[in-house]
């Protein structure tokens, strides 16, 4: 044996509490803000596919000779569909996704918390996803002409704070109720499309919609986030708006709270009940 | 000769691949959940993307429902669900399969025709979407206004069309699963992307001249535009004439358009799907999976 191997190393210092916490929100947010960039087939993709739709409602508007700031709200709308996709497809069927891969059951056996695990993906997915709708809004602007008039920023950028954290709120929450599924969540996500795009208003007013069906569709964080960005980034925005803006900010308020909560609670639960019923392994395809 | 004989297989093995793979797609496709479910699922995805485009257009007009601008782009959004189910579904069984089931190889490794099985696994496909176009476009007849006079309508052109566009979905369907054989890292946004295109550019829920000139003639040389107009031609007449991109051309000129096209595409499909595959084995990307 040399004497190489019979060398002693220093045991590591491993963190635990808050340091394990924040480095494993870190972690998991890498893969998400890096890993995604390295593919630029994606990125292209994920950019170029909204703005399809978003032409494609622009030329249907501009058919049937629709006001102006309609194509603005659909190119603002096209934008935040990047959010929604992100939230469905890499948030909720996330956990579902690790379970196939076989990545779900390392992510339980490790001594981090897996409230760690699903804020890291939020987080790196929040960022990614901004670069992209970015991109969709100004490819979209320029492609239109869309003119903004800006009445407030700070607003502006509270409401869309807010307005994430409580969709990647709810994303977690539903990434907790997505660990019991197993093929059915692909289908879940899938149906999770389009009656969303036509709740939350993605590309109209949602004030067009019957008063009790947009109240409803506001448990959704971007129906009232979209709303409040469209009155506050557009002149006639105002008037197409569905509620005023500081009560639309105070609702996304408590929408973060409740379910950024939740998530953590649920989370804990289902984490017990999948271990239980041996979901954490199960591949049913 | 050897080739030749790998692009058309023989009656007994073309039965066995589309009848088999046909009834293994529906089973994909519908025994994840109840049948209740299923009949939920089917409807309300396809519904709701009508009902965007409803809820625009009512917005916009006021609810004036009788223009004919709204059943071009009712029927045309209606029809278009083939587009997404048919050619992305075909192209889609080579992601599942690989990916997902990861049985890719063992397909190769059975005695089937690989496009002819692809094909069959498009049938499952088919059925889900002729079931939401029929759902959508009662919905529109019953609820939206829109006029289908069924002694009116050119049943011989609106069946005789709908089998030849299927058929070109299904070719278009094979090329970019020669193309997907070819990609193997996740791949999944090719269908959805070429059918994202092919809506803004065949005319599908606006008349072309709707377009920048310089992107109209994408449209012209893509057979859904003409396919989608012979439907609307044969259901409602009056209405898809009134727009003048394709009044030009009667039934029978858009007829042989169509069928000329599909045939092009047809061995178009052949070509490459055969010389993808080639490459697909050269390269050892038959199994390759994401993780790799």
């Amino acid at each position: 044996m040399s004497s190489q191997s019979l060398t002693v190393h220093k045991p590591i210092p491993k963190n635990s509490g808050a340091r394990l916490f924040i480095q494993t929100v870190l972690a998991r947010a890498y893969p998400r803000i890096i890993g995604q960039q390295r593919e630029k087939s994606w990125m292209f993709f994920d950019i170029v596919m909204p703005l399809l739709a978003v032409s494609a409602y622009v030329f249907v508007y501009q058919a049937i000779g629709a006001p102006e700031e309609y194509v603005g709200f659909v190119v603002m709308g096209g934008a935040m569909t990047a959010f929604w996709m992100n939230v469905l497809w890499s948030m909720s069927s996330q956990l579902y996704w690790e379970k196939e891969m076989g990545n779900l059951a390392l992510y339980v056996m490790a001594p981090n918390s897996m409230m760690a695990i699903l804020l890291g993906m939020a987080l790196g997915g929040l960022v990614a996803t901004t670069l992209r709708a970015l991109a969709i809004t100004i490819l979209g602007s320029w492609l239109f002409q869309i003119p903004y008039q800006v009445t407030s920023f700070w607003q502006l950028f509270l409401v869309f704070t807010l307005a994430m954290i409580a969709l990647y709120g709810m994303g977690m929450l539903f990434a907790s109720l997505f660990l019991l599924l197993s093929r059915e969540a692909w289908h879940l996500s899938n149906l999770a499309q389009e009656p969303v795009y036509l709740f939350s208003g993605f590309y109209f007013p949602i004030k067009s919609l019957n008063f009790w069906v947009a109240a409803s569709a506001s448990i959704i964080p971007l129906t009232l986030g979209l709303d409040a960005m469209r009155q506050l980034v557009f002149e006639s925005g105002a008037a197409l708006g569905f509620l005023s803006v500081p009560l639309e900010i105070g609702i996304l308020a408590i929408l973060s709270v409740v379910f950024v909560a939740a998530a953590k609670y649920l989370l804990a639960y289902m984490e017990r009940l999948s271990i239980r019923e041996g979901r954490i392994t199960e591949s049913r395809r | 000769m050897a080739n030749l004989k790998s692009l058309f297989p023989d009656r007994a093995t073309f039965a066995r691949s589309f009848r088999m793979a046909a009834w293994l797609g529906w089973q994909i496709e519908s025994n994840w959940t109840d049948p209740f479910l299923f009949a939920i699922y089917s409807i309300i995805k396809p519904l709701s993307g009508a009902a965007i485009l409803v809820v625009m257009y009512s917005i916009v007009s006021g609810g004036n429902f009788e223009s004919p601008i709204f059943p071009y782009i009712y029927l045309g959004n209606a029809f278009y669900m083939y587009v997404g189910q048919v050619m992305t579904g075909i192209s889609w069984a080579i992601i599942d399969d690989r990916e997902h089931y990861k049985t890719l190889k063992y397909m190769y490794m059975a005695p089937i025709h690989m496009p002819t099985y692809l094909m069959g696994r498009g049938v499952a496909r088919f059925i889900v979407a002729s079931i939401s176009v029929l759902i959508t476009i009662l919905f529109g007849v019953a609820f939206l206004h829109i006029q289908i006079d069924l002694a009116a309508v050119n049943w011989g052109l609106f069946f005789l069309s709908l089998a030849i566009g299927v058929v070109m979905l299904a070719m278009m369907g094979l090329i970019l699963a020669g193309v997907t054989l070819m990609l193997a890292n996740h791949v999944w946004f090719i269908g959805d992307a070429t059918a994202g295109a092919l809506y803004l550019f065949s005319g599908a829920i606006f008349p072309l001249d709707v377009l920048p000139a310089f992107l109209r003639p994408i449209g012209f040389i893509m057979p859904i535009t003409y396919w989608l107009e012979l439907l609307r031609r044969s259901l409602v007449g009056s209405v898809a004439q009134a727009f003048p991109t394709l009044a030009g051309f009667s039934n029978a000129q858009l007829l042989y358009i169509l069928i000329g096209l599909t045939v092009a595409f047809g061995v178009l499909s052949a070509v490459v799907f055969h010389w993808c595959e080639f490459r697909a084995r050269e390269r050892g990307m038959l199994d390759m999976v994401t993780n790799y």
